[in-house]
């Protein structure tokens, strides 16, 4: 029931491409330290070793920024579409390779295996391998990992899944993709680095935001310029006059926001409250603002 | 600057947390303990020290105070053996975990069969990890309990200057001094060690090796005990260079000793640690506020 084709990715390959990653980015102790540690996984013979790897890899790995060059981000884009391992570090793709190497070709045996590790992991394990979800085999048999990382109160463990993941868009319901849109704002992340944004927008989506964003009105709270990104195709003359009402009176950034929406909205009447802010209108217009840079 | 070697933050509120950062607490250690009612399985144990190592660490991260944790069986759990012998299963791969600083808090209670076979277990453990270790000693019969522990821990080859006893008071620091170890003072507001009597004993023994903390837990209990014990101390003649080392280099100094904390780590953190969501000090920041998660969704 997903909007999108799930792609599903070998073990091999995912590996074969966060190998070729770290190592540039690996001492030769770290990288004979790594090599230990994914055969000792591979080959099954000790059930704890993946829990004890994934620990240690910081203090033997190291915890510098992955910063892949242009030309790696492309290859990892290449064997996974939509990967993007902005923000990632060194220790968390080792990480996410010593979970791959516990897959030892039965699906169901590394379904367990994650969920073991995930069972006693620390907050910084947990955004590892929650990274890694879009490199994992057997896509729709760790959903329920996905929606645990989702409903953590732990906002970087939140982001891990939700910021710059190809994964939900993929797997995820329209209930569990709309709680993970509506949670996004009600923690106060942002919503531009969820992948599938637009493509994904959906009315109930829309109802939730409308009646979230009266409420904060409510409560004379500000609402994040953002929310009215997945309203807008779905906007009537209510949302239309609230948005003219911000376009005259908000901030530049939710001036900004409600110009975008507008722009994006079906009803006529959006066009006339687009045109009391022509400059404003024509920088939407051009592309020189668009979502991501708002804020 | 001030570190709280000792506090079980897990029993406090986001209250306490701002207090501490306001008045200057940059750093604190979580030992595993008894949570004051005894775990019936291993299950919810493996869940406690996952908190501690999740959940606990993000909270304490928003009102920028860096959290680290002891990883152990406490005294009064080991005398459940089916639990103790669970819980020693799951231990190493718990204390092996980024910001963990030491085994503890370990020792004795009652000083029975059972807690003195789990707590020799848990010094080996420490040996073999190399991870320095806390020492809690036993409330009652507290003297002979305390010379005991270290007994055992120089029979299992442990090193003094890797190992904190705490809870030390007038009648245990000359041994716990003499015989190599750091000692702990838990300043609590009624019980164990007032600021008082630690002024005085920094006056009789010297700073070197003294280590002030708040034990703070689900009791009666004061989260500030260390910033108070350092005005109380300053107040009272001891020099600035004494006052740091008791409250916050000494304890630097031998829980750094485990590779998991540094000055850096407060000092000059990343903009935004990926890890915990560090907000940075409020303190060292200037007026930062604390981004807790909004009401309502604390509750999710």
């Amino acid at each position: 029931m997903t909007a999108f084709p799930s792609q599903t990715i070998e073990a091999e390959k995912a590996m074969q491409l966060l190998n070729a990653w770290l190592a540039p980015r690996l001492t030769s102790d770290a990288a004979a330290w790594l090599a230990s540690q994914l055969a000792i996984i591979a080959s099954g013979e000790k059930p704890m070793q993946l829990a004890i790897a994934v620990g240690l890899a910081p203090r033997k790995v190291g915890k510098t920024d992955l910063d892949l060059t242009t030309d790696e981000a492309e290859a990892g884009r290449t064997v996974r579409e939509g990967l993007d391992a902005t923000g990632w570090s060194v220790d968390q793709a080792a990480r996410i390779l010593l979970a791959l190497a516990s897959h030892r070709g039965d699906d169901e045996q590394f379904v367990v295996s994650l969920d073991r590790v995930l069972a006693a992991a620390e907050i910084g394990e947990q955004i590892a391998l929650l990274r890694g979800l879009p490199l994992y085999p057997a896509p729709q048999r760790i959903l329920h990992r996905a929606a645990e990382g989702v409903r953590s109160a732990m906002q970087p463990i939140f982001e891990a899944v939700a910021h710059r993941n190809p994964y939900p868009r993929e797997q995820f319901s329209e209930a569990q993709w709309n709680q993970m849109v509506v949670k996004a704002l009600f923690i106060e992340s942002r919503l531009c680095p969820i992948q599938g944004l637009d493509a994904r927008r959906n009315p109930d989506l829309a109802r939730m935001l409308i009646d979230y964003a009266a409420e904060r009105r409510a409560a004379g709270r500000a609402i994040s310029p953002e929310l009215w990104r997945c309203v807008a195709p779905f906007a009537g003359e209510a949302e239309v006059a609230t948005l003219g009402d911000i376009l005259r009176a908000g901030t530049d950034a939710e001036r900004k926001g409600a110009a975008l929406a507008l722009n994006d909205c079906p009803v006529p009447s959006a066009r006339a409250a687009l045109a009391t802010a022509p400059e404003l209108a024509e920088t939407v217009q051009s592309g020189r603002v668009f979502w991501d840079n708002i804020a | 600057m001030f570190i709280d070697p000792h506090a079980h933050m897990i029993s406090r509120t986001t209250d306490d947390y701002e207090a501490m950062a306001k008045a200057g607490v940059v750093a604190v250690i979580e030992p595993a303990f008894w949570i004051g009612q005894a775990r019936t399985n291993v299950g919810s144990y493996r869940d406690y020290l996952s908190h501690i190592l999740g959940f606990e660490r993000f909270r304490a991260g928003q009102f920028g105070v860096r959290h680290y944790c002891c990883i152990g069986l406490n005294s009064k759990e080991a005398n459940n053996e089916e639990l103790a012998e669970a819980v020693m299963d799951i231990l190493p791969g718990f204390a092996t975990k980024e910001g963990v600083v030491a085994i503890g808090e370990i020792g004795y209670d009652e000083q029975t069969a059972l807690e003195d076979k789990y707590f020799r277990l848990q010094l080996d453990l420490a040996r073999d990890l190399d991870l320095p270790v806390m020492i809690h000693t036993p409330h009652r019969d507290k003297k002979r309990g305390a010379s005991r522990s270290m007994d055992v821990i120089l029979e299992h080859k442990l090193d003094p200057s890797r190992v904190v006893i705490d809870h030390v008071n007038e009648e245990t620091i000359q041994e716990v001094k003499d015989r190599g170890f750091w000692a702990a003072f838990s300043i609590y507001p009624h019980s164990k060690m007032t600021a008082e009597r630690m002024a005085a004993l920094v006056k009789t023994y010297g700073a070197e090796r003294l280590i002030a903390d708040s034990a703070c837990d689900w009791g009666v209990s004061d989260p500030l005990s260390v910033p108070k014990t350092a005005k109380l101390m300053a107040d009272s003649g001891i020099s600035a260079e004494d006052v740091r080392l008791v409250t916050y280099a000494n304890a630097l100094a031998v829980y750094g000793k485990s590779g998991q904390m540094a000055e850096a780590d407060w000092l000059s953190p990343e903009p935004i640690d990926q890890r915990t969501l560090y907000q940075g000090n409020t303190v060292l920041r200037g007026g930062q506020t604390p981004r807790m998660p909004q009401s309502g969704s604390g509750n999710e």
